[in-house]
């Protein structure tokens, strides 16, 4: 049996590319001055940070000095947020979504112990917001509404323009958690209304310590880590120059990737999913298949639980994830999966495979191969093949 | 990712006596799979003996394994013997489990009590302990279940007892309620109180009476033995071992075992049962 690895998780994380590696070496080594320097040894360097801003802001249709370079999408998030809370103390606020990544959905309690009103927007059995419900809960009192793009478990994308219709008809702010879209889809912040958009390096194969908020021309926002002047003032601390150069270049080679590249990973990823829903009984893909990105799928296996898949996944050489309980230690299955109501019988046993540009045909067939075998054998052991046994256990 | 231990992958990967045993006389089936694991364990008991053992899981490879490692530890054993495992034992038997995991031991433990309950025909009575109250909504878990646990298993806080029973790791709701329990259960370890407060002395022996009478007795009288109840003195309780019970050499470890448990878990946690042995 093969072993080399099979890496199909690039929502955790992806690898750098060659390309990116290439690029940042040379201020890993020699360039390493202070581009706020007086000499020019340090002082040229903020070409290159400038270079990077550019190819980044050109990946969004930006202006480059609405592009602020930051440690992770975390710290975007955060900063979006909170800059925004601190800039208009009058508004009393906030709606969020209730499938946000950690980075944005525990600030609620923060900013609730500010003494903020904070609402989080549920979503269908698809994934889908509830625009209804999204546009009830505005007043006004209602500062922001962060609302991620694409969903890091489920891939599902959420309909931005119109949510960004229905804020600016409230008067209020959007911020959007981008970070799993960046490099998937195409994205046009010259035509989308978003006020604020936060991105990760380690998402689009530049490497993990990097991103970037995209702040909209005259919007009003505290700095998030009060410092220095860097990043014209909105970002204190001396630039990860290497890693931003890096991102630049990965940005740069995003967008040369949105196209038929992603076509061809949609393929990819489409003849994987059908070919386990083929394969796999009582199997069935979670979130709207309509509206994701390219590269993600998610797929419920009923009767069975994750971490057991992963594991016996893992011996096979392949990295997969799952939004079982017993995997992050939370005891609760995903909070995306059961906000979207995914049936007790399979929430447990939820498998994503995320791809990206690296991933290869015969990488797909090996888990076509692979993952029906190791489901066979759990499935052997499980106690429950219908939802009647389910029902007469332990009666 | 969690660090298993050897034991533990080579029983999630080599799970040992999977199925359903044919003509099972003792069925324990405990969790959901609302909750995320369940374990359904049938055995065959033949003359006091557990003949057959085997397992079938929901859950995560920890919970496959301790389902596994039960089985092989109990097959082979007497009822006696097999009654007196105790989640550590499985833990121990693995090479230990991550802590965060322990509730798939103690999962094995719950099922193994609710087989040979079943066994017994006791079911009602044996699972009294954890009818009490609803702690934990999330995933079910009673007051009476996280204060024998934490006992069990010298828990002291909130975290431990998520990780042994659950209860606490979902909404987080009722953690308040579990450290209001924790004080109970540990408040002054010297003065143990019994449950329901102290019990004068007339009232102490009428439920050992009872205790032994509800609890005891029909256990010892499936292996043809009995007891009798001679006296009590302070905290010890004096009993007689009667029919197959008298002079078997495993008498001393059903009074100390069974007898003890049971006084000490229903009537008061000091109590001591001592064997009358005639002269
Ligand atoms: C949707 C989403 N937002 C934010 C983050 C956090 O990004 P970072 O790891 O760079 O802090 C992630 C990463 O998992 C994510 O998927």
């Amino acid at each position: 049996m093969s072993q080399a690895r099979v890496y199909l998780d690039n929502n955790a994380t992806t690898q750098i590319a060659p390309e990116v590696l290439e690029e940042m070496l040379p201020f890993l080594r020699d360039k390493y001055g202070n581009p706020s320097s007086a000499y020019s040894f340090g002082g040229n360097l903020q070409k290159d940070l400038e270079r990077a801003r550019d190819r980044t802001a050109a990946l969004f249709s930006c202006h480059p000095t609405e592009i602020v370079f930051t440690s992770c999408g975390t710290e975007s998030d955060n900063f979006a947020i909170r800059g925004l809370v601190d800039a208009y103390p009058e508004k009393t606020h906030v709606i969020l979504t209730k499938v946000e990544h950690p980075a944005v959905k525990n600030q609620a309690p923060y900013l609730r112990k500010k003494g903020l009103r904070v609402t989080e927007i549920g979503v269908d059995r698809q994934g889908r917001l509830d625009l209804a419900e999204l546009a009830a809960a505005m007043d006004n009192e209602t500062l922001l509404v962060s609302c991620m793009l694409a969903n890091n478990e489920t891939g599902v994308i959420f309909p931005l323009e119109e949510i960004c219709r229905i804020a600016k008809e409230h008067g209020v702010f959007v911020h959007t958690d981008a970070v799993q879209a960046v490099g998937k889809i195409p994205l046009d912040f010259s035509r989308l209304p978003v006020d604020l958009a936060a991105f990760s390096g380690h998402k689009f194969h530049a490497p993990k310590g990097v991103g970037g908020l995209f702040v909209r021309r005259g919007l009003k926002i505290r700095p998030f880590l009060i410092g220095g002047h860097q990043e014209r003032s909105r970002r204190g601390g001396t630039e990860n120059l290497a890693s931003i150069v890096g991102l630049g270049r990965a940005a740069e080679l995003a967008a040369g990737r949105l196209g038929e590249e992603a076509t061809r990973v949609r393929d990819l990823r489409d003849r994987l999913e059908r070919g386990i829903l083929r394969s796999i009984a009582n199997s069935e893909v979670n979130g709207d298949p309509e509206h994701r990105v390219p590269n993600t799928t998610n797929v419920g296996i009923h009767f069975i639980e994750g971490e057991a898949l992963l594991l016996a996944l893992d011996k096979q050489g392949i990295c997969a994830s799952t939004g079982s309980a017993c995997a992050s230690g939370s005891l609760q299955p995903s909070h995306v999966l059961r906000a979207m109501g995914v049936p007790f019988t399979c929430v447990h046993g939820s498998l994503r495979f995320s791809l990206s540009t690296y991933t290869t045909p015969a990488e797909v067939d090996y888990v076509l191969e692979t993952l029906p075998v190791i489901v066979g054998r759990l499935r052997e052991l499980s106690p429950f093949r219908s939802l009647r046994e389910i029902e007469a256990f332990g009666a | 990712m969690w660090e298993y231990s050897e034991k533990v992958m080579d029983h999630y990967e080599h799970p040992r006596n999977v199925g359903e045993v044919q003509n099972a006389n003792a069925v324990g089936e405990v969790g959901s799979i609302v909750c995320g694991d369940a374990l359904k364990l049938t055995l065959k008991i033949d003359g006091g003996l557990i003949t057959d053992a085997r397992f079938k899981t929901f859950g995560c490879g920890s919970a496959i394994a301790a389902a596994s490692a039960l089985t092989e530890m109990i097959k082979g054993r007497s009822l006696e013997e097999a009654s007196r495992i105790t989640n550590k034992d499985i833990a121990g038997f693995l090479g230990g489990l991550p802590e965060e995991k322990m509730h798939c031991s103690v999962m094995g433990q719950e099922a193994l009590e609710a087989a040979i309950a079943d066994y017994r025909g006791v079911k009602k009575e044996v699972h009294k302990e954890d009818e009490g109250e609803i702690v934990c909504k999330c995933f079910s878990v009673t007051d009476q279940k996280i204060k024998r646990v934490a006992l069990a298993n010298n828990l002291h806080t909130v975290e431990e007892i998520t990780n042994y029973t659950k209860a606490g790791g979902g909404c987080g709701a009722c953690i308040p309620k579990i450290e209001d329990l924790l004080e109970e259960v540990w408040r002054g370890e010297s003065a143990r109180k019994a449950p329901g407060g102290r019990l004068t002395m007339v009232q102490k022996i009428k439920r050992i009476e009872e205790v032994l009478e509800e609890e005891v007795r029909p256990i010892l009288k499936r292996d043809g033995g009995d007891l009798e109840l001679i006296d009590v003195v302070e905290n010890k309780v004096i009993v007689r071992m009667m029919g197959m019970c008298q002079g078997c050499h495993a008498s001393e470890l059903t009074t100390k075992g069974l007898v003890q448990e049971k006084l000490r878990e229903l009537v008061d946690p000091t109590l001591e049962a001592v064997e009358d042995v005639p002269g």
